[in-house]
């Protein structure tokens, strides 16, 4: 093959090269005019280390009015300027501008990252103290003011949580699902004032839903000494149930949107009835939306304390029976934990707050994993023969053309 | 896609060895019953001067037209001149456009499918309907796709894998899909999709098939494919099909039905009858102007 073709190659070569005049050959060179050198990592590392050393010299040498806020302002101000500045003299002023912006955003961002790790690692550090195994198998019993922080434990709180946050869904979960049907199914003129209702329902603070159980089930029977209307789980999964409706219902809602009308015209054009619509083809076609959207609300029904502290009032033993006697959950732990006046109590609330952490962040975790799943499946389907090396070849064909 | 496309090519109806078309036969020669389904055989559809409003809007007047049964009547006419709007009237689904009204009588064999007692849903699993997007339901198997009326209209059937391979013959569909009929519907491409809907309307055996632009969103070869199956239903299935593909409509019809709306005018039939003389010596000149590609 190659033998066949190279003797008419070279000849083609050769008449162009007769007739065309010898030119030099450009050197060609892959420019990215957005490209963020190692020596521009130099170029900022360096305008930070003198803008440092500048104001250091200006806040605590040649003035004394040395502050700590107006040193890492004058820095950061300063550093922006010497940034600018050295840039604009490299790459000019466009670009220069680009990447002055660039850093002020990552380093907003920054800002905003900081408290949130400054939290996590607080209660990670405090709670790991007192957190060990007998942690999820003791309750409070026999625990005294001068035992060690790591005696005794939160099982109780976790068996309260689950059952609460558990009777809360079994309320919500039915309700919300029909609100979410009645808003975006139903061609009633009465979804404006619902949706309006759901919507100011969600911005209720907790503790009136806490108040309002308080107030109609639990103060009016209080002489029958019925212990089912008493401070129990029952109460508390009622207040819960309260918070959480509006939140699964306008996310289960937004999900049910998504579903494209084609497919309820389809349904309909082949003789289903409009319930039947619902149940057989638009909810099974939102299923993973649906299920993020109960783990939403169970994260956050999970983390309510307000709603708890007149409903199921806090026990310091195990009670697994949520429908009589007042029982422990983890956040109503962490409170009354880290109100008490010795240390080791504090401990074992910031081990409480830590555990409700690791639950919350593991049903977010729980709520990504379906979502992603769902998209990934898509995203495969709809490019079945595109194989991955050639996107990637692509990309770097892109890369290269920028 | 590009792999798909050429399954497809492979797979036309001239392939088939004489081996398949036993197998399908003996496939045919096999009687599934659906329980509750539509009476078998094509029916006559015909609308008496039917109207439709949207809201206070009047968007199509005073139409007849009887479309035969057995037969492929095509719908033609430029956008907004109410094709689709009379296709939806024909079962029922214009109803369930909000503000939505009618008049006008649509007489399935005889009876009023607006008569008061009669449902809609046992309307419209008589008369089904293939919309312009592919829409199979994304949560459901191929398998799930074609079977999806009996589960949607509570109907039973005596061999469900029989009923699948059957509907999917007759959508043209099966030799593509008989060993992924697991898979979820939605992985199929945009043609197969189509073809997959077809399949899912044909499988509780209506006895009217409405399409409406069922090819614009699908390339030339399965534009054939569905054009072919138009084709075979020819006889079994009355046919109405909306198009704007006036070479596709001049193909695959036996009447057409010229549609027209002048500027905030409803629409109205300007014209019908059978499909060469309306293509070719067509009495009103609008029709000519319209066949012939000079406006529209």
């Amino acid at each position: 093959m190659t033998s066949t073709i190279d003797p008419d190659t070279t000849a083609t070569t050769k008449t162009t090269t007769t007739r065309k005049p010898p030119s030099k050959k450009r050197k060609r060179t892959a420019r990215r005019p957005r490209e963020f050198t190692n020596f521009d990592v130099w170029i900022l590392v360096g305008s930070l280390i003198s803008a440092i050393c500048l104001n250091w010299l200006i806040f605590y040498r040649l003035t004394d009015g040395a502050s700590a806020f107006g040193f890492f302002l004058g820095s950061y101000v300063t550093f922006l300027v010497i940034f600018a500045a050295v840039s604009a003299d490299r790459v000019g002023r466009l670009v220069a501008t680009d990447r002055l912006m660039t850093v002020v955003v990552v380093s907003a961002a920054t800002v905003v990252f900081i408290p949130l790790v400054l939290l996590i690692g607080y209660i990670l550090v405090e709670g790991l103290k007192a957190l060990r195994p007998g942690f999820f198998f003791n309750d409070q019993q026999g625990i005294t003011p001068i035992m060690p922080a790591t005696s005794g434990g939160g099982y109780h709180a976790i068996i309260g949580t689950i059952e609460q946050v558990g009777l809360a869904l079994f309320w919500s979960l039915p309700l919300a699902l029909a609100a979410a049907v009645f808003l975006n199914e139903s061609r009633s003129k009465w979804r404006r004032p619902v949706r309006i209702f759901v919507d100011a329902m969600s911005g209720l603070p907790s503790i009136v839903a806490g108040l309002f159980i308080f107030a109609t089930l639990i103060l009016p029977f209080a002489k029958s000494g019925n212990p089912l209307f008493g401070y129990n789980g029952l109460m508390a999964s009622l207040a819960l149930a309260i918070t959480m409706l509006p939140t699964i219902t306008r996310t289960v809602e937004v999900v049910l949107r998504l579903v494209p009308d084609g497919l309820r015209e389809a349904s309909l054009a082949l003789g289903a009835s409009r319930a039947r619509t619902v149940w057989s083809v638009v909810f099974p076609t939102s299923r993973t939306g649906m299920t993020t959207a109960v783990v939403l609300g169970i994260a956050r029904a999970v983390g309510e304390t307000a709603p708890l502290l007149f409903t199921s009032f806090g026990y310091d033993l195990m009670n697994s029976n949520p429908f009589a006697g007042s029982q422990e959950s983890l956040p109503l732990f962490v409170y009354r934990n880290i109100r008490k006046p010795d240390i080791a109590a504090v401990q074992r609330g910031f081990a409480g707050a830590l555990v409700l952490m690791l639950i919350v962040l593991g049903l977010f975790a729980v709520a990504r994993f379906i979502g992603r799943d769902r998209s990934k499946r898509r995203a495969k389907a709809s490019r079945q023969s595109v194989s991955t090396t050639q996107t990637s070849k692509n990309q770097l064909a892109k890369g290269v053309a920028k | 896609m590009t792999d798909v496309d050429v399954v497809v090519e492979s797979d036309l109806e001239e392939n088939l060895t004489e081996s398949d078309r036993d197998k399908a036969e003996k496939i045919f020669a096999k009687n599934v019953e659906i329980i509750g389904g539509p009476p078998p055989g094509p029916a006559t559809l015909e609308a008496k001067d039917a109207c439709a409003w949207f809201g206070d809007r009047l968007v199509l007047e005073g139409v007849d037209l009887v479309m035969p049964k057995g037969q492929v009547t095509a719908l033609i006419g430029p956008s907004g001149c109410g094709k689709s709007t009379f296709l939806r009237l024909l079962n029922r689904m214009h109803e369930l456009i909000p503000g939505a009204a009618l008049d006008g009588e649509i007489l399935l064999d005889g009876d009023d499918i607006y008569a008061t007692g009669t449902r809609a849903q046992q309307v419209r699993m008589r008369i089904g309907m293939v919309f312009q997007k592919p829409n199979p339901f994304p949560a459901m198997t191929i398998r799930e796709n074609v079977l999806a009326a009996l589960k949607l209209a509570r109907l039973k059937c005596s061999d469900k894998d029989t009923l699948v391979e059957q509907s999917l013959i007759r959508a043209g569909l099966w030799k593509e899909v008989r060993d992924r009929l697991d898979s979820p519907g939605g992985a199929l491409s945009g043609g197969q999709q189509q073809r997959l809907c077809i399949a899912r309307s044909l499988a509780v055996h209506p006895n009217v098939l409405l399409m409406d632009e069922p090819c614009s969103a699908l390339d030339p070869t399965s534009t054939r494919r569905v054009e072919e199956t138009i084709d075979e239903l020819r006889g079994e299935v009355t046919v109405v099909i909306v198009t704007h593909n006036m070479q596709q409509a001049q193909r695959v019809s036996d009447l057409c039905a010229f549609f027209l709306a002048a500027e905030n005018q409803p629409g109205i039939v300007v014209e019908q009858g059978p499909t060469d003389v309306m293509f070719s010596t067509p009495t009103d000149p609008r029709t000519l102007d319209y066949v012939q590609g000079r406006f529209g």
